[in-house]
């Protein structure tokens, strides 16, 4: 056992490696995103700042942190400014209960691969998603822009829609793995490999068809991106803010992205396993022992950034009508198919 | 640590509540409720009920909250006016508060007798504990609640549907 300063050392250091990645990550997924929607649209993408644009992020940083900061007169103050710190905070919040590898790796006892282990990880982190559409509808409603106020109702009205979708679609997962904790979901993943992932063996592919689905319109991203259809809206909730504040709503996105990644690969993917399982033995090294759960992760992580962007460069935008129909009238019933589905299978096959 | 968290979010919740009557327009109400519904949650989770709080969160202050704001922000409505109601409203509101928190501490005092009682830091009462109790025990209970609330939904849709228009 650690002490208790250790402890709080120890998880004071994992914060601050975890956010710094996050945010790292963020920047070159915003960067990830211009090259590969560059390329879809058969143009180069960000290619003049460093070798290749790998330098644009920083030069991005640069810009929007100098850029003057402005504050519209007729704005409800507390809460113009609130809004993003919200919405920020929300989006960086919930990567606290995602473990990144296997918890047998420890320190003294405590573990190295996740900031917080708990055993409602999995509720916490649809907490946190629903408490995130007030850092939007705030930012709408308080911008007192007509704009604004309209991406934001669209923004809370398709969140509230799209997150029961989400909630039930993990309900088949939760019954595979008995537990709402992270860690245990993936330890059922981890058997056999890719067998025994739960969107390959577990039969749990339709599950995963609907969180992707309703996680991209939780996200405000494309083909779900109505909140700030900027033929319609400018700008949607964003119209009014600019210089940090807009990029903390930017950070936000993408670190919800990330987030979102991260989720869908602990609970189809089966998190850091090996797709292998046991055909190739684990490395003696202690080190490589350790990284090599971390690479699967990210590729993991990386695939569902990559499709996300590819998403957004293929589906055009859906109409309010048809969004709000598909998620009531497809979704939701489909999720809930899963559910009879996969209870069946588990009381008939224990 | 307990004693000292829950001496905190109490007093988060307390302030949220008074807030709550003090704001005159209603989009600070909302929020102060949110602050409210969240540290109740926190005073959930001292007394080891984790998944009520988490249930706290997501159904109180994530959804039931959303739809308070999405109302608001909806029909843009403005700082509340004083009319000849609020008068009222303050004459009997005030004893009215008295009698109904007299009513629900005496059956929660009542009750404490034959249900028994947590006390901070106790075991954390897990999901499967909790489940088992819902769909074994209180099996029937459970189930006649939720034909209620379904009830509930399929009156308030029958009274919103515009008549004559079908």
């Amino acid at each position: 056992m650690i002490l208790w300063w250790q402890f709080a050392l120890l998880s004071i250091l994992k914060v601050a490696v975890v956010t710094v990645i996050l945010l790292t990550a963020v920047a070159y997924t915003v960067l990830l995103e211009r090259k590969l929607v560059g390329r879809i649209q058969n143009r180069w993408g960000p290619s003049r700042v460093g070798p290749f644009g790998l330098l644009q992020p920083l030069a991005d940083g640069i810009k929007l942190f100098l850029k003057e900061d402005m504050i519209p007169t007729g704005v409800y103050k507390p809460l113009y400014l609130a809004a993003p710190l919200i919405a920020l905070g929300c989006a960086l919040l919930s990567i606290a209960v995602v473990p990144f590898g296997p918890s047998d790796i420890t320190w003294h006892g405590a573990k190295l691969f996740e900031i917080a282990d708990l055993n409602i990880g999995l509720l916490v982190i649809l907490g946190v998603t629903s408490i995130s559409v007030y850092g939007i509808a705030l930012a709408g409603w308080s911008s007192n822009n007509k704009y604004s106020l309209l991406g934001s109702l669209r923004a809370s009205a398709q969140m509230i829609s799209y997150e029961l979708a989400l909630g039930l679609s993990l309900v088949g997962v939760v019954l595979r793995a008995q537990s709402l904790s992270l860690a245990e979901i993936v330890k059922v993943q981890s058997v056999h490999g890719i067998l025994s992932w739960n969107v390959f063996g577990g039969g749990q592919f339709l599950a995963f068809f609907i969180y992707l689905t309703a996680a991209y319109a939780e996200t405000n991203r494309a083909p779900f991106d109505l909140p700030e259809a900027e033929t319609e809206l400018t700008g949607g909730y964003h119209t009014e803010y600019s210089s940090m504040k807009f990029a903390m709503f930017f950070m936000a996105e993408y670190a919800n992205m990330i987030t979102v990644g991260c989720v869908a690969t602990l609970l189809f993917l089966g998190g850091w396993t090996s797709p292998f399982g046991d055909l190739i033995p684990p490395p003696q090294n202690i080190i490589i022992h350790a990284f090599v759960p971390i690479f699967w992760f990210v590729a993991k992580v990386f695939f569902f950034l990559f499709l996300y962007i590819w998403v957004r460069g293929t589906v055009p935008r859906f109409r309010y009508d048809q969004l709000m129909g598909y998620g009531w009238k497809y979704l939701v019933p489909a999720a809930m198919v899963n559910i009879v589905g996969t209870s069946l299978v588990m009381a008939v096959f224990p | 640590m307990h004693l000292a968290l829950f001496l905190i979010f109490a007093a988060f919740c307390l302030a949220g509540a008074i807030n709550l009557l003090l704001q005159t327009h209603p989009i600070n109400s909302a929020l102060s409720l949110i602050v409210v519904m969240s540290s109740l949650a926190v005073l959930y989770l001292l007394l080891g009920a984790e998944f009520l709080a988490a249930a706290q969160i997501i159904v109180y202050a994530g959804a039931v909250m959303v739809l308070f704001t999405f109302v608001v922000m909806l029909l843009n409505v403005g700082e509340e006016e004083k009319t000849h109601g609020s008068k009222v409203a303050k004459l009997i509101g005030f004893p009215a508060a008295v009698v109904i928190l007299g009513v629900i501490a005496t059956i929660i005092i009542e009750a404490q007798k034959h249900l028994g009682r947590v006390a901070l830091g106790d075991q954390v009462t897990t999901t499967q504990d909790l489940s088992r109790v819902l769909f074994h025990e209180l099996l029937l209970p459970f189930e006649v609640t939720s034909v209620l609330i379904l009830i509930a939904i399929l009156g308030a849709v029958a009274l919103a549907r515009k008549e004559g228009h079908s």
